[in-house]
């Protein structure tokens, strides 16, 4: 329940914060929520803890041409109650009731989950069905990483050591979309979660969360309902094809073959809400 | 580090170990120790608080992070001695009974109450998602935060 | 007659206030002065041998005051285990030491090795995590039924086959055998009633403090019990005098039997107050309260129940394997024995029956009382056996019971009901509560309903339990004569102010049940007096004379019944006193709303007349002590037997097996009811943990004996979205043997709900073609669709 000692730095720019993580053994800090737990069962011990969470410039939504840009340190219960996002990314208002509950919404911020890349966090379905980009500053300067290249593995991501995701840029698209969760009834984090996008164009994007050690887009999913007209029996056989040749996670809550199970019938629920 | 606080309208200055949970500045330097600590995995909610104007896990927060902010605990949410009137809801509709996660309880309902003045049950039921309560069976504080709600 | 103004009624309680304004004063709330703080190393393995403890490089750190380990509290003893079950052959259960600290060899995940005391919790944690102990890490058995079997690893050296004790009851095997070889059909169930942990919200924290001026120790203590905490710290582990201890139990953020138990720590942090000199607060961490706190249930059973070609029961047939975990708590042995066995006759009539228990040591936490305690198990076997024999054999469940119950009997014109497992109930109206059930569930439309749903794809199921519990724990005499090494008796002081205002001293010890209120109700009618003149104390052996606690819905029905003596002394006294000053004689003297009355006649004088004239005798009996306060000790003649019917109404989500509790009636039969609104109350958080039981709950330990979900994240706690409002219902069938005629609300929700949602849950999987005779509790979406396939 308590932390072990470490130090602490507020910063007041991405630059100051980039400056703090040279020292070794330091960690970013922005609502703490996925952090500050492990920090309390000392499962992570850092020396210096770079509070992030007083740069202005890092929250904040706003449109920006054919996207909208969500500063990394706003918070789920910021983009859930945003009305540019409820009116034109409503997948991310979805996405961010979802998580947690209203104290933990209050606090955790997206850059924070997508950093942490839990496994079965919400946000990465989500940034994945959008095709959003992580934008990311570094002592080399800034760069932006495409969704489907952040995440790496389970806890992990490209984001290399000294870089802060600054901002999540969605392009806004027409058309219709979901997020659909089975949850840990404990935790309630997702052991299914499945976001799909159906563009007005007809192109069907789908990413799940909580069924492998990191979210994906499911290609294979895609393909199988794309060009098809959605009814119950195109999401039948386009869920036949989810998470297919993935790796599934396995624990005692569900095993491998029930959570693949979930992924397709997820899917093929999902569909529905968006056909 | 120094930190300034406002908890409950007053004022407070204090020296904490960076380390220290705002839960445990609350309870041990202001002995305010109405907010509870029941778990250790930012679950219960038992701790919530309001910071700035929203409900949080107050074990799930540095008191350094509350450097500048305004705390309100549930020894400060009744005004010039009148009970909230979800106080007075959980008082009668039984909403309590060892009492120990209802600070917590009040609190988040407090959060919901000002998004949603008159949520339906479901919501109500969905907005307690983070926090338990082993005695109640949440039925009656379900009509507790409704008898607030009709209230407000 | 007496008016009641408050028996009754739904007064709001009066403690709440404290609550709601975040003013009460839990253990962990209270600051002493020079008070430390403690905290433990505890062993990562389930069976290891403790080789070295190196404290050096913690003892110097910053903060550190002292640090003890096992081989400081050799000379101590244990805690011990307040219930001897015998053997079958009659030799006495085995009563390994269960010591404050491990010294030698842990015997679970989280036994204690050292405990570190610091001037603050942070430094206490840094140097606890600074103390590194060589272990030599052994093989372990965690399930009871493996644990019996030959080569097993032993939890203790000296107790063969981790067997405790094993233990029969009923009647003999051989006709209970005769019996089931001639009933036309035989239900078997083969099952696990899963291991839970109680989880109370406000974790056990303790504060020892020694003023050696007085050489007097106090210990707070968040218990259900202060005084049985003294009793068995004083005389069994620490040797010390009882009256230079005294033990305070604050405010108590919940229990349900967990704080019933006098563990380590609290003899801990009392021992080493004395040591050290300075006050020691401990507060367990949930981590420790998940893998410390005793946890419940964790019996493996087959169960058979015969029937006769009618449906009628002829038999029940019994054998399980109970875990007790690695130590006996206090508890611990009573809650399989006579706590489950004794209530196998259910409602029913079931003329031959025959349980037989062994309680098994493995290398787990300890298990007893939660709550329910014995009773939950006991009825799930019955309840689960009776819907699932309805179906087997194509009958309906309700009347299957209906045909079974024993007929309704007062207990005061109709005798009690022996039954074959030792028992005698005092009253009951068993088709009364069931008749109710079903109507406020509008049961007889369900089939037609679960038809109809079944169409648009929906499965509904349906489920009854009709439950019967021992509560009003306990004649003192037939606990003993069963191995309660206490009496159960409860103690109720009344003391009339000189101003006729009155304060109650009772040893029950409210832990969220509303004591301050049901009593202050029950004292104001019986006296005629205002609910605001009588306050309730208790929680402090300094002010109560003697308590046995809140534990096995006993508070209103012994502890109530305690008080009521002491006022009916106070009656018998003040008419003396009344008699005199109205010159009359005592029998001619009525005392009803507060007065006392010459018969027949207006000449009154008032209670606080009475009251004031005791404590300024000036015009008084010659013979009579002047006061106005009595205590009294309430042994009960029986126990008391709540019984209820419960309903429920699931509906599975058939792709992701997800099972939606949609409808829970609960009509409950507890006697008399002084406040309606808290018994409901007691209802209500009873069926969500039943409910959670058969659902959400669960301990899963691994095969090196780790505790694999022991924190709210992964150990699924019912929450405020996983339950719809509950149903309730009331009868009222008064104890014929207490006063009050209360029996007792505490745990009747917990026991009756469980069957209710697993049955219900069988019914709706069977109506939709799959005969599944059993779901491993909880019944979590992965095993209902693994049904469903």
């Amino acid at each position: 329940m308590i932390p072990s000692s470490f130090t602490y730095q507020k910063v007041k720019s991405v630059e100051e914060a980039i400056a703090a993580l040279k020292e070794s053994d330091s960690k970013i800090l922005a609502g703490g929520h996925s952090l500050i737990p492990t920090m309390k069962l000392r499962l992570n011990s850092p020396a210096k803890l770079i509070d992030i969470g007083g740069i202005s410039a890092l929250k904040g939504i706003k449109e920006s041409g054919s996207e909208i840009v969500i500063g990394a340190a706003t918070t789920h219960a910021e983009i859930a109650s945003s009305k540019v996002i409820q009116g034109k990314l409503n997948l991310f208002a979805q996405t961010a009731s979802a998580i947690g509950d209203i104290q933990v919404r209050n606090r955790g911020t997206i850059g924070g989950s997508l950093a942490h890349a839990d496994p079965a966090a919400d946000w990465p379905a989500a940034v994945l069905a959008a095709d959003a980009t992580i934008a990311v500053q570094g002592a080399k300067g800034s760069r932006k990483i495409k969704a489907s290249e952040f995440f790496q593995g389970l806890f992990t991501t490209a984001l290399q050591e000294g870089e802060v995701i600054t901002a999540v840029h969605v392009p806004v698209f027409s058309g219709k979309s979901v997020y659909m969760k089975f949850p840990q009834p404990a935790s309630r984090y997702a052991i299914v979660g499945c976001a799909v996008v159906k563009h007005s164009d007809g192109k069907i994007s789908i990413a799940y969360t909580g069924v492998s050690s990191n979210a994906f887009r499911d290609g294979a999913a895609e393909k199988a309902i794309s060009g098809k007209k959605i009814d119950a029996g195109s999401a039948e056989v386009a869920s036949k094809a989810a998470a297919e040749g993935m790796h599934i996670m396995s624990d005692h809550y569900a095993s491998e073959k029930y959570r693949k199970h979930l992924a397709k019938v997820y899917l093929k629920r999902a569909l529905l809400a968006v056909a | 580090m120094k930190i300034n606080v406002k908890v409950n309208g007053t004022a407070h200055s204090h020296d904490v170990e960076p380390r220290t949970l705002l839960v445990h500045y609350l309870r041990d330097t202001l002995r305010l120790t109405g907010t509870h600590v029941g778990c250790d995995t930012s679950g219960c909610g038992a701790c919530t608080i309001h910071l700035d104007g929203k409900a949080v896990k107050s074990c799930t927060l540095l008191a350094v992070q509350a450097d500048g902010c305004e705390v309100t605990t549930i020894e400060g949410l009744a005004t010039n001695g009148n009970l909230h009137p979800l106080q007075e809801g959980f008082h009668q509709e039984h909403g309590l009974q060892c009492g120990f996660c209802t600070p917590g309880m009040i609190m988040t309902a407090a959060d919901l109450l000002k998004h949603n003045p008159k949520p339906s049950e479901a919501e109500i039921r969905h907005a307690l998602e983070g926090n338990i309560c082993r005695c109640t069976g949440y039925h009656n504080i379900v009509k507790s935060i409704q008898y607030a709600s009709e209230k407000m | 007659m007496t008016a009641t103004k408050y028996i009754g009624k739904s007064i709001k309680r009066v403690e709440d206030k404290r609550f709601i304004t975040g003013k009460a004063n839990y253990t962990d709330d209270i600051v002493l002065p020079g008070m430390t703080y403690g905290a433990f190393v505890r062993s990562p393995y389930a069976n290891a041998k403790v080789k070295k403890v190196d404290i050096s490089k913690a003892k110097v750190m910053p903060g550190v005051i002292a640090i003890y380990t096992g081989a400081d509290v050799a000379a101590v003893n244990g805690v011990p285990c307040g219930w001897q079950v015998n053997f079958k052959n009659g030799a006495t259960m085995k009563e390994p030491k269960h010591p404050l600290l491990v010294a030698d060899r842990t015997k679970h995940v989280g036994d204690p090795v050292a405990f570190v005391i610091a001037e603050s919790r942070a430094e206490a944690k840094d140097a606890a995590e600074a103390v590194t102990v060589d272990f030599e890490k052994l093989s372990c058995v965690t399930d009871p039924a493996e644990a019996v079997k030959p080569g097993a690893p032993l939890v203790h050296d000296d107790v063969p086959n981790n067997i405790c004790f094993d233990w029969e009851l009923g009647n003999p095997k051989s006709e209970v055998d005769a019996a089931m070889s001639k009933a036309s059909h035989v239900t078997t169930l083969e099952f696990t009633n899963q291991r839970l942990v109680p989880n109370a919200m406000e974790p056990r924290s303790y504060i020892g403090s020694y003023d050696p001026i007085n050489d007097k120790y106090t210990l707070y203590t968040s218990t259900q019990n202060p005084h049985l905490i003294r009793l068995l710290m004083c005389a069994f582990v620490l040797g010390l005098p009882e009256h230079k201890v005294r033990v305070v139990g604050p405010d108590v953020g919940g229990g349900f039997g967990s704080k019933i138990y006098h563990y380590t720590e609290e003899a801990l942090v009392t021992w080493c107050s004395n040591k050290i000199g300075r006050p020691i607060k401990w507060t367990a961490e949930r981590t420790e309260s998940f893998l410390l706190d005793a946890h419940g249930r964790d019996h493996r059973t087959k169960a058979e129940m015969g029937f006769d070609k009618d449906g009628k029961i002829v038999a029940l047939r019994v054998k399980t394997h109970a875990n007790l975990g690695a130590y006996l708590s206090t508890f611990a042995s009573c809650v399989p024995t006579y706590l489950h066995g004794t209530l196998l006759q259910g409602l029913y009539t079931t003329p031959k029956i025959n349980v037989d228990v062994t309680g098994v040591f493995t290398h787990t936490n300890a298990v007893d009382a939660y709550r329910g305690a014995g009773r939950p198990e006991a009825t799930y076997i019955l309840e689960r056996l009776l819907d699932l024999g309805a179906l087997e054999m194509g009958k309906d469940p309700a009347e299957l019971r209906q045909m079974n119950f024993i007929p309704p009997f007062d207990g005061v014109k109709q005798p009690g009901y022996q039954t074959q497992v030792a028992l005698q109930y005092d009253s009951g109206n068993y088709e009364g509560v069931l008749k109710k059930g079903l109507e406020a569930f509008n049961y007889k439309d369900f089939r037609k309903r679960q038809k109809e749903a079944a169409k648009s794809g929906k499965i509904l199921g349906v489920g009854i339990s009709t439950y019967i519990e021992a509560c009003g724990i306990a004649p003192s005499a037939v606990v003993g004569s069963l191995g309660a090494r206490a009496g159960l008796y409860e103690v109720g002081q009344v003391r009339v102010q000189p101003t006729g205002k009155v304060s109650v001293y009772t040893g029950s010890h409210s832990h969220g049940q509303g004591h301050e209120t049901t009593f202050s109700q029950l004292v104001a009618d019986r006296l005629g007096i205002a609910m605001e003149d009588v306050e309730i104390i208790h929680g402090d052996s300094e002010s109560v004379a003697f308590g046995m606690g809140t534990y096995g819905s006993r508070s209103l029905a012994v502890g109530g019944s305690a008080i009521v003596k002491s006022i009916d002394k106070i009656i018998e006294k003040g008419k003396k006193i009344a008699a005199h000053k109205l010159e009359a004689s005592a029998d001619d003297i009525d005392f009803a709303d507060g007065r006392f009355t010459i018969k027949g006649t207006s000449k009154s004088l008032g209670f606080g007349d009475i009251a004031l004239t005791a404590y300024v005798p000036h015009v008084y009996p010659k013979d009579l002590e002047p006061g106005l306060d009595f205590s009294s000790f309430y042994d009960p003649a029986n126990f008391t037997y709540p019984f209820g019917c419960h309903i429920a109404e699931v509906e599975i989500d058939t792709e992701t097996g997800k099972v939606t509790l949609r409808r829970f009636v609960a009509v409950d039969d507890v006697g008399t009811v002084i406040n309606p609104m808290i018994v409901e109350g007691q209802i209500h958080g009873g069926v969500a943990q039943g409910v959670g039981q058969a659902l959400f709950e669960g301990t899963i330990y691994d095969e090196e004996g780790n505790l694999t979900n022991p924190s709210f994240m992964d150990y699924c706690m019912p929450r405020a979205d996983d339950l719809p409002m509950f149903e309730t219902g009331s009868q009222v069938t008064p104890c014929p043997h207490n006063p009050i005629g209360a029996k007792g609300a505490g745990e009747a929700g917990c026991i009756g709900s469980t069957p209710a949602v697993v049955n219900a849950v069988i019914d709706a999987l069977w109506s939709a073609g799959k005969k599944v005779k059993d779901i491993h509790m909880p019944l979590t979406p992965e095993r209902v669709w693994s049904a469903l396939q």
